[in-house]
């Protein structure tokens, strides 16, 4: 009978740990009035989740963000606020 | 070992060191990591010249240790290159991390282990320690005891190694000088000939393709299949037992030699006494075994060639009914005794088989054990039966005690 | 090729979303703006090291590209054997990258770095240096600044920060230059040029970790801007031997950059005014290595 040759390999996918968004404590909020769509935002996040939403603004996939808020550090119009984030 | 005519290919005169240089350029491999150390070194010498003549067309990698040697050709097997390399002794020993990390990613490297004691203190000359000390990672682990035996189990080797049911890494161990630089007829087989009974490597499993993103070695927790992994090696392991014995029979068909498969049986069919050991004690022990017989001693013996995957079932058949089994082991499991009377005992009393066992452990660091030594072995294994002195290690030729 | 810093903001995304990474890690988003530029067409080895992790458990991966995980000593070994692999399968366009941590590149690594490095071996090797040994824990390595804080140096550590870049120029390798996170078209610019050159290239891309060096997770870009404008991380590159420094910033007191990271927060004015000569020192080394020419030979 053929042995099963059980490997180690993952194919690639998202939510690896889960909904990180979950993790924070905090979340960014884009203020569009003072967006500039200079896209630093998306250039810094470190999880990816700033993408062109259909309004051509950034939009934040809240679902992942951890909300480390680098991108409010760095955006150099202040758009961006961390809020406090609450949940039920 | 059983020969017929063989029409193709040419003989020559060569040490153990060419023909595994040999087997591994007949092999087609594609890629050889190379280090050099005593008494491996001069494989890796006749593969770059092989390379540099255009007799072989394969990327030789200059390594910087035997740690790096194991971890390029895990690295070249990984995106599915036919790989080998060499060692011996302390390289063996530093490639320990990844010997287990080839066999984990079912990677199926080949290589030559030039068996040689490991230090300290240094010693340049044969025992089995430093292939012993892998006994656990699951490397296909073959004993051999000539030079033609040595050639011929590396090309049977990449095809059992490569075997869907298998995908393990393999070594074929030879004694150190006594094998790797004494010069033996050899028959160096037609290239044509290898490549019908060896095909090129095509990898199935996984591999690394940016065509077909996947991560291989990812962390796994306990819940996870770790220990499937495991199993799953194990039972490839179990299952290389009947693929070593396809593939040997296949190859007495093809190239008219038949060196035995997990073991080779010399006059033990009707033998009271079985001597069981392997590499070049093996040879002697075949001389041992005539001596004896020609003064009416019933004796004969078993060849361990695998040591890993055990060839359990050809011990307890060939040791049931048997009055003694005198075990020589060429290394020792400090504090139990010599691993392949260790193994022995377990596999006989697994299956109820009371045969006694001796067991020596001698020849360590190269200490010489001729024929006649081993006719000894077997008169003290008889002293020590029938007084029923039965213990763990019986130390022969030592200089103390 | 020709990639802007604009596609390192947008495009596909190689690293997915819901990674093991802490929120603010410097060493995901250098990650992330690689597979950006390399556009997926690569085989990656990385050893033991924070970004083993990051990638999560089996039977997933948040890596959409080929990834080896590896011992942790080997990893330039490993990739030396993929790409030779891969040649001899006559494979190209395939970028092969040894990518690992400061441990896995200054200390246990250093031996297979070094070989793969004499050897010219045709891969791209990126040392992500966050200073220590963080995915075990934060433990000193001989990447970690003196005086810095870690769980192996309680009282700081006394040694100075291996001179990594120069010693793999040493090696007279085609291409090496260091990078920061916190300018992204420079680390691009490299990153090109690297991609575009055959043979062993090595970038070292300074990648701050707000859980190991103690500051808001928010500072990440910050600090690596930081780091270099106090000459803390200078950013240049070797190629062909010729040393060429890349960004000469208005120098700021090293304050403003200690002062941010609690790491540093047991040092006392006299210690930060010894590390500032200290990295001054090695900054006007690396002016005169630059004035000298062609000099890693």
């Amino acid at each position: 009978m053929p042995t099963e040759i059980v490997v180690p390999v993952s194919p690639p996918s998202e939510a690896v740990v889960g909904k990180t968004g979950l993790w924070r404590v905090f979340r960014p909020v884009i203020h569009k009035d003072k967006c500039v769509k200079c896209w630093t935002c998306a250039l810094y996040c470190m999880e990816d989740v700033i993408d062109e939403g259909p309004d051509g603004y950034p939009t934040i996939d809240y679902e992942f963000c951890k909300g480390c808020g680098i991108c409010a550090n760095e955006c150099p119009t202040k758009a961006i606020e961390m809020v406090p984030e609450v949940r039920e | 070992m059983i020969q017929r005519e063989e029409a193709r290919g040419k003989w020559d005169i060569i040490t153990g060191n060419h023909a595994v240089a040999h087997a591994a350029r007949l092999a087609r491999v594609k890629v050889v990591p190379a280090y050099p150390i005593t008494p491996q070194t001069t494989i890796v010498e006749y593969i770059a010249d092989f390379i540099a003549r255009g007799e072989m067309d394969a990327e030789y990698i200059r390594v910087e240790s035997e740690h790096s040697a194991m971890a390029s050709a895990i690295g070249a097997a990984a995106v599915g290159a036919r790989t080998f390399t060499a060692t011996a002794s302390q390289g063996l020993l530093l490639m320990h991390e990844v010997l287990h990390w080839a066999v984990g990613a079912r990677l199926p490297i080949g290589m030559a282990v030039v068996n040689r004691a490991v230090g300290p203190p240094w010693s340049i000359h044969v025992d089995h320690q430093d292939a012993i000390s892998q006994r656990d990672t699951g490397w296909m682990i073959m004993f051999v005891s000539s030079n033609q035996e040595a050639l011929d189990s590396v090309l049977m080797m990449y095809k059992v190694a490569e075997d869907d049911r298998v995908l393990l890494p393999f070594m074929v161990c030879l004694d150190g000088f006594v094998l790797s630089h004494t010069y033996q007829p050899v028959h160096i087989p037609d290239q044509g000939d290898v490549d019908a009974f060896l095909p090129e490597y095509k990898p199935k499993h996984w591999i690394m393709d940016p065509e077909d993103p996947i991560t291989y070695g990812n962390l796994v927790m306990p819940d996870q299949d770790y220990m499937e992994m495991r199993w799953s090696i194990h039972e490839s392991m179990i299952e290389a037992k009947s693929v070593i014995k396809e593939v040997s029979a296949e190859f007495r068909d093809r190239f008219g030699r038949f060196h035995g498969d997990l073991v080779w049986k010399y006059r033990a069919d009707d033998a009271d006494v079985v001597i069981v050991t392997t590499g070049t004690l093996a040879s002697e022990a075949e001389e041992a075994v005539d001596v004896l017989r020609e003064k009416g001693e019933n004796v004969g013996l078993l060849k361990i060639r695998s040591y890993r995957p055990f060839p359990t079932e050809d011990v307890v058949g060939v040791a049931d009914g048997r009055k003694l089994l005198v075990v020589i082991d060429r290394s020792i499991s400090f504090g139990q005794g010599g691993p392949l009377a260790t193994d022995i005992r377990s596999a006989l009393f697994t299956y109820g088989v009371d045969t006694p066992v001796v067991g020596f452990v001698t020849g360590l660091g190269g200490r010489d054990i001729t024929y006649e030594d081993i006719a000894k072995m077997v008169a003290i294994a008889r002293e020590k039966a029938s007084a029923r002195e039965l213990r763990p290690v019986e130390w022969y030729k030592l200089k103390k005690g | 090729m020709a990639k802007t810093v604009m596609d390192l903001a947008k495009g596909p995304k190689y690293v997915l979303p819901g990674t093991a990474a802490c929120p603010g890690c410097g060493a995901q988003i250098a990650l992330k703006w690689v597979l950006k530029a390399l556009e997926g067409r690569t085989i990656f080895v990385i050893p033991a090291c924070c970004t083993s992790v990051i990638q999560g458990p089996y039977p997933k991966s948040a890596f959409k590209f080929p990834v080896f995980n590896m011992a942790f000593a080997a990893a330039a070994a490993t990739a030396s054997g993929i790409a030779r692999g891969l040649k001899t399968q006559g494979k190209t366009g395939v970028t092969v990258v040894a990518w690992a941590g400061d441990g896995g590149t200054y200390d246990i690594g250093i031996q297979a770095l070094s070989g793969a490095a004499e050897r010219n071996e045709d891969i791209l090797y990126i040392c992500y240096d966050n200073e220590a040994y963080m995915n075990t824990g934060i433990q000193r390595s001989g990447a970690t600044p003196p005086g810095a804080w870690t769980k192996t140096t309680p009282r700081g550590k006394a040694e100075m920060k291996k001179n990594m870049a120069l010693i793999v120029a040493s090696h007279g390798v085609p291409y090496v230059a260091t990078a920061s996170i916190g300018y992204p078209a420079d680390f691009l610019k490299k990153l090109e040029k690297a991609l575009n050159m055959r043979g062993f290239r090595y970038i070292q891309v300074f990648a701050p970790c707000p859980t190991g060096w103690n500051f808001p997770v928010d500072k990440t870009i910050e600090v690596a801007k930081l780091g270099v404008e106090t000459y803390v991380w200078p950013l240049f590159e070797v190629e062909r031997g010729r040393l060429r420094i890349t960004m000469r910033p208005k120098r700021k007191p090293l304050k403003e950059y200690t002062k941010l990271q609690k790491r540093f927060r047991h040092l006392t004015d006299e210690q930060i005014e010894e590390l500032e000569k200290a990295f001054l020192a090695r900054w006007e080394a690396l002016e005169k290595l630059e004035a000298q020419g062609t000099i890693f030979v």
